[in-house]
């Protein structure tokens, strides 16, 4: 089913391939107004049943923030079934939630920190390169990116290599990334190192934002989605800027121009 | 859609509203969450049952007034009554004094506040076209009414807790201030929740963590910003996978924006406090009932367990009152009736949204 968020990201397309093939797509959101329902509309797609294309589609999601329960029900009620998919190795559960430390993490210990993402990094290429040794399409979720950086104790050097290797993946094995990062966090920071190399390493940038009005029981917010390799329609490379509300429901999120709520 | 639905997918599920909960003090919510009550029957409302159990409960102080005490009395006092083990960590040397201040349930035969009158009032003064957003709610306070004080009690804030709830291994304190790093209070907490590891299984028992001035200056922690978070990330972990609820402040004032607004993010349920300035003329016009109002608690996030959809409030900003000088209440603020001559707009409606962008007082 076609909507505008699909439309923006290059998902309304007839073709068997998976338009986001080596793409990197970036979601922020703030407090106000939460984007988790992006990346779970993204992997809604990316993994239920679509024509017979969809049967090579592996996922990796490395949560930080929920436990599987969550993503469990939420995808669920949106026609997902994440727990079947995991039985036949197509969904890839990676729990960064219950990662502790023993007595070592409140310490002034970097290296810690750093190395719990090096080890992470091995352990998704060596599922990435397991899976795509089946000729599988490939999509790594990763939420989010904030409190990575908690789990590296702050050094966003570390955060960053780790993105940067993540996107070695999606030239070597054509992987698509998904990650999603709380913008406002760094609204204050001078100079958000973290933040705009984010942005500039993402092909696809999704913002969700309140509406300059507050928030209302009709529209929850603004989306800004900032494709930089889409084509227009006469073919000439070029990006474009996508700018739409939504609403987001238990079985799937409405979206729509201003003023055009259905 | 020509009809508007109060439920947002086209599946209802049989729930009976007055499904019995399986012990006293846990109510059971939708999406196979299960409540805990805040203490406080009205932000129970708003929040749409109460605090979810398994969730971090956030409430940015104020430095100029004590409010957020008022939220973690309250929310002490409603498990100690109901026998859910506490734990309760302060910057004070001695925490154990608090508890001294911890408010008294009130008994069925002393005048508890008539919120049955009220609630039929609304009904008359709704107009019939926003009936649909209060839908939601009012299958909970229906149901609830009766097994009321078995979930939720009314505090009387000028009695103290009766020595009986607070004796026994049923409370825990932990001072903040002399441990040089967070590691000791991680390890109590982690041994607290460890006697409420959830199971597949019925609940057993329901446990309370209430942790004040986190980050208060004059603990040796407060400038290790990294190690703070790393503790909030833990503890998120620990409750998240624990039948209990954790409530903590700390003054957002005090620390970086960034820190804060990560903190923030990490809330399940994030609610703040203010204070009321006295004798503020302006403020005066504006509210009524602005004589009785202790200060203002907004709700800025509510708790989004097991679902992706946004509980939008009307309002997001309530004065805090003490009604009969006994009763913690929150209220919608409502605007004063405009007077002729004084020319103010209604460009701010009494019930609208929050605006990002608003002024001081955003209701």
């Amino acid at each position: 089913m076609d909507n505008l968020l699909d439309r923006a990201l290059g998902l309304d397309g007839r073709g068997d391939r998976w338009p986001l093939l080596g793409k990197v797509v970036l979601v922020e959101d703030c407090v106000e107004t939460g984007g988790a329902f992006v990346v779970h509309h993204i992997i809604k797609r990316f993994l239920s049943p679509q024509p017979a294309a969809a049967s090579n589609h592996s996922l990796i999601l490395v949560a930080f923030s929920q436990p599987l329960s969550h993503y469990d029900r939420v995808l669920r009620k949106l026609g997902c079934n994440l727990v079947a998919q995991r039985d036949h190795d197509r969904f890839l559960f990676f729990d960064m939630l219950n990662l502790r430390f023993p007595g070592e993490e409140f310490r002034d210990d970097v290296k810690t920190g750093s190395s719990v993402l090096v080890s992470l990094f091995e352990k998704i290429y060596n599922a990435v390169r397991a899976l795509s040794a089946e000729k599988n399409c490939i999509t790594i979720v990763i939420d989010d990116i904030a409190l990575m950086e908690v789990v590296a104790n702050g050094s966003s050097d570390s955060v960053l290599d780790f993105l940067h290797y993540c996107r070695t993946l999606t030239s070597e094995f054509d992987c698509s990334v998904v990650a999603l990062n709380h913008g406002d966090i760094y609204s204050t920071t001078e100079k958000p190192m973290l933040m705009l190399n984010l942005e500039y390493l993402s092909n696809i940038l999704v913002r969700a934002e309140p509406l300059a009005t507050g928030s209302a029981v009709d529209v929850h917010g603004q989306l800004m989605v900032f494709n930089k390799g889409e084509h227009d329609g006469q073919g000439t490379p070029g990006s474009k800027v996508h700018n739409f509300h939504f609403r987001v429901k238990e079985n799937s999120v409405d979206f729509f121009y201003p003023g055009g709520r259905g | 859609m020509a009809t508007p639905k109060t439920r947002a997918s086209s599946f209802s599920r049989n729930v009976p509203s007055t499904a019995a909960p399986q012990m006293p003090g846990v109510k059971s919510g939708p999406n196979g969450t299960l409540f805990l009550s805040s203490g406080i029957s009205d932000l129970d409302k708003i929040l749409g049952g109460g605090f979810p159990l398994g969730s971090l409960v956030v409430v940015m102080e104020d430095p100029e007034a004590p409010h957020h005490m008022l939220l973690l009395r309250n929310f002490m006092s409603q498990g100690l009554v109901l026998n859910q083990p506490l734990l309760y960590a302060s910057p004070a040397k001695d925490p154990r004094g608090f508890l001294g201040t911890l408010p008294s349930p009130v008994s069925s035969k002393d005048d508890k506040p008539l919120d049955r009158d009220s609630e039929q009032e609304k009904g008359l003064r709704i107009a019939w076209q926003y009936k649909k957003y209060f839908g939601e709610n009012q299958p909970n306070s229906n149901g609830q009414r009766d097994n009321k004080f078995e979930f939720c009690n009314e505090f009387d804030l000028r009695k103290p807790l009766q020595r009986q709830f607070l004796s026994g291994q049923r409370v825990e304190c932990m001072s903040t201030q002399d441990s040089p790093d967070l590691a000791a209070l991680h390890d109590r907490c982690a041994t607290f929740l460890k006697q409420f590891f959830r199971t597949d299984g019925n609940i057993s028992g329901a446990g309370r963590i209430a942790i004040q001035s986190f980050c208060a200056p004059q603990c040796t922690y407060f400038d290790k910003e990294w190690h703070v978070l790393s503790f909030i990330r833990s503890l998120r972990s620990m409750i998240r996978s624990s039948n209990a609820v954790v409530i903590l402040s700390f003054p957002p004032s005090l620390l970086s924006p960034s820190f804060s607004k990560r903190l923030q993010h990490m809330a399940d349920t994030l609610l703040s406090v203010r204070a009321i300035p006295d004798e503020d003329k302006d403020l005066a016009k504006l509210l009524t009932g602005y004589q009785d109002m202790i200060g203002l608690l907004s709700v800025h996030k509510v708790a989004r367990i097991n679902t992706q959809v946004p509980i939008i409030l009307e309002a997001a900003t309530f004065s805090i009152k003490l009604q009969k000088r006994k009763f913690l209440v929150l209220e919608c603020l409502n605007q004063a009736p405009v007077d002729g001559s004084s020319g103010t707009s209604y460009a701010t409606s009494g019930s609208c949204s929050v605006s990002s962008k608003g002024g001081s007082l955003d209701f």
